[in-house]
């Protein structure tokens, strides 16, 4: 069953077409992964469905709900969660606070405590810096804060908009694990990526855009082979 | 002793300051505008004060906070909000015309008018004398209200949930909502606690000059908008620092007779040097991006 259902999606900046009619969709279990180049409409695409820009037109479904023309704020009850591109951490919160924010509409303490905690014996390097302003944490540190921020609140979809970006491919390996573990564990994910090879070698299936449109779709293994995907994405 | 009645005195007035400042810098920093209205919120919360003494002074008050309070959020509900996301100068003269609209309204009443109103809140106040020292009961009642509102409020902001959730709004909006935060929401109760404070302001400015016109919360205004500046506009701290350092400097400017003409020049002065040495105001933040 598709968890997530986006139908003829369009979006326009002013007068320039930036999404034209996209349709994809994510089963309930699956990584599926958005892969594209720099302003192939993937971020965009992303903004779309959480309600932060608007949709010219189209439909986005949340397990069955119409949540189109739904306020952002209010998707996260639902069962969406998302890491923004950029990670977009509260600088100047500590970690313990960035992480009570992502457990905001959270009313169990209980609840927290334990979500706290497999949080910090996933990330331990989170437990250490606990207390500290979160501004000042490396670039990677800030992804596994933002990819625990966004868990918090034990979501059904968990949306990861270019989570390896600006890392080093140390800490790209750990991310992408904890993408295959996250999801092994229950939690659906939506993965948007430039790094393609990266994507495809996790993702169930995968939808590849170009300047607004979905031009191909296939399972991860299928479009890892595919000759043209190889040498637009992959480096020969 | 004259040195520290003056320097009492400035705190007293740095208080008032502080509060009406912090309502510029909460506003600033969350819904990232200049609402150049919030001072005549204080001259409002004057003339409600001014209503709701014939009924009685503590109730007149706690009126006029509330009022306030009301008066902030629909302000805001509208004629910001539908601005939101337009271009930043709308913003600034929508204010404005806020501000005007606020005057015009109080000179409209007829009972109100241009006339000044002589406002006595508290009869016979008197002084607390502590050796030599002699100290009005009015700034005593204004630095007791200043420490308890920003012991409470930065209280409020550290320790709960709401209070993070602005410090959050504050910082990245678009992130704030993918947490679930209402944005709407931690805005429209910042125009409450700002305007509240505002009111509580003007309280305490009527205790010490308690002459009320419809122009009577334009200087204040300006002077705690120029607190907010220095001590860094959009931060909280810095709001209180910068109007407590405005509150002396006037005190002790205003003392020594040679000067005290000049006291509004030299507290502009001040600013601009402020500003010319560190550009975000002395607690001020640039803000980093990491990539």
């Amino acid at each position: 069953m598709a968890l997530l259902e986006v139908k003829d999606l369009e979006v326009n900046y002013g007068l320039i077409k930036a999404i034209k009619g996209v349709s994809f969709d994510v089963n309930e279990g699956e990584i599926v992964a958005l892969i594209g180049a720099n302003g192939a409409g993937k971020t965009t695409i992303m903004h779309a469905i959480n309600g932060i820009i608007p949709k010219f037109a189209g439909s986005v479904t949340l397990a069955d709900k119409d949540i189109t023309a739904i306020h952002a704020h209010k998707l996260l009850p639902l069962g969406m969660a998302q890491v923004p591109e950029g990670r977009r951490i509260f600088q100047e919160l500590t970690v313990y606070e960035n992480l009570q924010m992502g457990y905001y509409i959270g009313r169990d303490k209980a609840q927290f405590k334990a979500r706290l905690e497999e949080m910090y014996s996933r990330f331990p390097i989170l437990k250490e810096r606990s207390s500290q302003i979160a501004g000042t944490l490396s670039g990677g540190e800030q992804q596994m804060l933002a990819m625990s921020r966004a868990l918090m609140s034990g979501p059904k979809l968990l949306l990861l908009d270019e989570p390896s970006m600006g890392l080093s491919p140390l800490y790209v390996n750990t991310i992408f694990d904890m993408i295959k573990e996250v999801n092994k564990m229950g939690t659906t994910v939506l993965l948007v990526e430039q790094n393609a090879k990266k994507a495809l070698s996790i993702a169930n299936r995968a939808y590849v855009l170009e300047i607004g449109k979905i031009v191909k779709t296939g399972t991860g293994t299928e479009l890892l082979a595919d000759e043209d995907i190889r040498r637009a994405y992959l480096g020969g | 002793m004259d040195f520290i009645i003056t320097l009492v005195n400035g705190l007293s007035m740095g208080g008032t300051y502080a509060m009406i400042a912090l309502g510029y810098t909460m506003v600033y920093g969350i819904a990232k505008m200049l609402n150049f209205a919030h001072g005549d919120i204080i001259m409002i919360g004057g003339y409600a004060i001014l209503v709701g003494l014939s009924v009685n002074p503590l109730l007149a008050v706690l009126f006029s906070m509330l009022f306030c309070m009301l008066l902030g959020v629909l302000i805001e509900r509208v004629a910001y909000r539908p601005l939101r996301g337009s271009s930043p100068l709308a913003v600034l003269i929508t204010a404005i015309g806020v501000s005007y609209l606020l005057q015009s309204i109080i000179l409209a009443i007829p009972q109100f008018g241009a006339d000044t109103h002589y406002v006595v809140i508290i009869k016979d106040l008197g002084s607390l004398q502590i050796g030599e020292v002699l100290i009005g009961y009015d700034t005593i009642i204004t630095l007791a209200i200043t420490i308890v509102v920003m012991v409470s409020l930065t209280l409020f902001i550290k320790f709960t949930k709401t209070g993070r959730a602005m410090i959050a709004v504050s910082e990245d909006r678009d992130a704030a909502r993918l947490m679930g935060i209402n944005v709407n929401f931690i805005i429209t109760l910042t125009f409450a606690i700002g305007s509240v404070l505002a009111a509580v302001a003007g309280f305490c400015s009527l205790l010490d000059t308690p002459w009320l016109e419809p122009y009577y919360g334009s200087l204040p205004g300006i002077k705690a908008f120029a607190a907010a500046v220095i001590g860094g506009i959009g931060s909280i701290p810095g709001a209180m620092l910068g109007g407590i350092l405005l509150g002396i400097v006037e005190c002790l400017c205003n003392s020594v007779q040679e000067i005290a003409p000049y006291t509004i020049a030299i507290e502009f002065i001040i600013l601009i040097l402020i500003l010319l040495v560190k550009p975000t105001g002395i607690l001020g933040k640039k803000r980093r991006e990491k990539v």
